[in-house]
């Protein structure tokens, strides 16, 4: 397997020499059965997870969370409240986990770091002109710079998803590899698609090994700025990728849905997903992640009414 | 050959049996536990099969009431008891299926059953009068030593559980639904548990009378599976216990304990009919004081 797997990955390496071996290869992966996408999504979503399964996959979707505030109007204040909150989420039960990071504008990066100080959660800061991503490269590259020299652990960059649709691959890819190099060791790095703009199920599909090709350490659904956010069906194409990916290269990619999950049911679905398609090696967060705000609340309710057995209410947890 | 024909008319039309389904959010689910249970009229007949809630139902019940909640206490007393009163209109409208309901429920002869609508449609008008009047007689401006106002004013409570009474299933329901609603409280109705059919189909009028979804939702079952987790749930604020038995009206206000809830025992009623006062509104009614800033008004109109 050791030599299959690298041999493949050899021959991966000649996918990315030019424009048309990238084009050849990506139009070469196979189409996407969209129905049947959407009924394995829907079929799996349907797995009843209750009592003490129920209550790991709630503290597992906890740690799994990347808490975001992404507004014009972030302040120091909230980005400070942001962190408290990623540290103990429920401060009064201090056996609630921790979430994974907090994700915030890179201007604020610093003031999230020390927030989470000593920790252990990470600080996640998107760049690369987010959400468009439309500015010049050497923008987004400082974009991307600035982020991890004020210490961001993670950087959650966009595609440039008019060069994409245009079929500019190659653009594409140098981008995300110039992006990687930014980030250097420190950073890991999260690559947006903006699934909503792509249209259609093969250009995930595309999208996805045209990200693990040029280095992602994480593939993410979308900016949560679009109608049209995370998805069970295009999570799990995605999941499909990852798996394939480290199949034939031995790398293993993250994955990070993000936007449109606000509810317990609809995280425990998605860690249905992951357990099914990728497999248990993705259930940890350094290898999935939930890009929310809400959903954080309506965890912390389900655990207190799984500790207590009364339904709790938003009185209760903290207002973001 | 007419006589033929007269037969096959009578026999070609089948029975359309009505199905009766829950109330919450503005609409119409079954039970999430896919349960009913057999409703009888008061000589064991078979009526209809009614929604045999879960706790689960209660809890999607209350998210529904909290969403309505700021709509709903927002908008201006004028504009509730308008909304009001227009339910008791869509109730005239549909007279003769609650007289029928009543007498089948509760084994009234027509006139007796007919009088109980009538009664209910008029405790409507009554309710719907006072929601612009209740903030005069409960509140107002209160004599301070200084140069202040001084205002008190009725605030709605919040989201009320109402365990309906089991024996008035129509105006006994309407007694204890219209004052909490009246003034702004959103709420989530156990219905009679023996007798449900009229309280659900009062859902089909609140659902046409420009009533926000969520303001009334309305449950049918077991009134002990349904009630306990709404007294536990820590996003209700009070509780009208009026068709709790005494065994269970004890635990209920326990459990309510919890988060302090509001709580209105059961108190005994004779008579559904008499006026009823205005208790039941003040009882899920807070008092807001406020001290106004400014002094008193000089020559000019203002004291800055």
């Amino acid at each position: 397997m050791p030599t299959n797997a690298s041999a493949a990955a050899h021959a991966l390496t000649d996918v990315t020499a030019s424009d048309s071996t990238l084009r050849r290869f990506l139009h070469g992966l196979p189409g996407v059965d969209a129905v049947g996408l959407e009924g394995r999504a829907a079929s799996l979503g349907t797995r009843s997870i209750k009592t003490t399964a129920k209550a790991y996959a709630i503290d597992l979707a906890i740690s799994m969370v990347d808490l975001t505030t992404l507004e014009g109007a972030d302040t120091p204040g909230k980005v400070r409240a942001l962190g408290a909150k990623a540290v103990h989420p429920d401060p009064t039960d201090r056996t609630t986990p921790a979430t994974a990071a907090v994700c915030v504008y890179p201007d604020m990066v610093a003031t999230a770091k020390e927030a989470v100080a000593g920790s252990g959660v990470k600080v996640a800061s998107v760049a690369t002109a987010f959400p468009a991503g439309r500015a010049a490269l050497g923008v987004k590259l400082a974009d991307v710079r600035d982020a991890v020299s004020a210490g961001a652990d993670e950087v959650d960059m966009v595609i440039d998803r008019g060069a994409f649709l245009a079929g500019n691959y190659m653009k594409v890819y140098d981008e995300i590899v110039a992006v990687k190099e930014a980030c250097g060791t420190s950073a890991r790095l999260k690559v947006i698609f903006e699934t909503g703009e792509l249209s259609t199920y093969d250009n995930i599909r595309r999208a996805s090994w045209l990200g693990m090709l040029a280095g992602a350490d994480f593939i993410k659904t979308s900016t949560g700025k679009v109608a049209v956010n995370a998805t069970p069906a295009n999570t799990l194409l995605m999941l499909e990728a990852v798996r394939d990916f480290r199949a034939q290269t031995g790398i293993q990619v993250g994955v990070k849905p993000a936007g449109g999950i606000r509810t317990t049911k609809d995280a425990i679905k998605f860690l249905v997903l992951v357990n099914e398609t990728a497999g248990e090696d993705w259930l940890d967060n350094h290898w999935f992640r939930f890009g929310a705000s809400s959903l954080l609340n309506d965890l912390l309710m389900q655990r207190q009414k799984l500790a207590t057995g009364r339904y709790s209410g938003p009185d209760y947890v903290t207002v973001d | 050959m007419s006589e033929k024909t007269e037969k096959t008319e009578r026999f070609d039309r089948l029975s359309v049996f009505k199905t009766y389904k829950l109330y919450v959010g503005g609409k119409f689910p079954r039970s999430e536990s896919g349960r009913v249970y057999e409703v009888t009229d008061s000589k064991g007949n078979w009526l209809a099969n009614a929604p045999l809630s879960s706790r689960k139902d209660a809890r999607d019940a209350v998210v529904a009431a909290r969403k309505a909640f700021g709509g709903w206490s927002g908008a201006t007393a004028y504009n509730r008891g308008q909304i009001l009163y227009r339910i008791a209109e869509m109730l005239e409208g549909r007279r003769e299926q609650y007289v029928r309901e009543v007498a089948d429920a509760e084994g009234l002869s027509k006139s007796k059953a007919a009088a109980q609508v009538d009664a209910a449609i008029d405790r409507w008008v009554w309710y719907a009068g006072w929601t612009d009047k209740i903030a005069q007689v409960v509140g107002g401006g209160n004599p301070v030593a200084g140069p202040y106002f001084n205002l008190s004013s009725p605030e709605p409570t919040g989201v009320v559980a109402v365990v309906a009474p089991q024996d008035s299933s129509f105006l006994g329901l309407i007694s204890v639904v219209a004052p909490v609603i009246a003034t702004g409280n959103t709420a989530i109705v156990v219905a009679s548990e023996k007798s449900p059919l009229p309280a659900l189909s009062l859902g089909e009028v609140l659902a046409t009378s420009d009533l926000p979804g969520g303001v009334v939702n309305v449950l049918s079952g077991r009134t002990a599976e349904i009630a306990t987790p709404l007294a536990a749930h820590q996003d209700v604020n009070a509780i009208d216990l009026a068709g709790a038995d005494e065994v269970l009206a004890k635990e209920l206000e326990i459990a309510a304990a919890d988060n302090l809830k509001r709580v209105l025992r059961p108190q005994p009623v004779d008579d559904w009919a008499a006026t009823p006062g205005i208790d039941r509104m003040t009882a899920f009614l807070e008092t807001k004081t406020v001290w106004h800033p400014t002094g008193s008004l000089g020559a000019s109109g203002s004291s800055y």
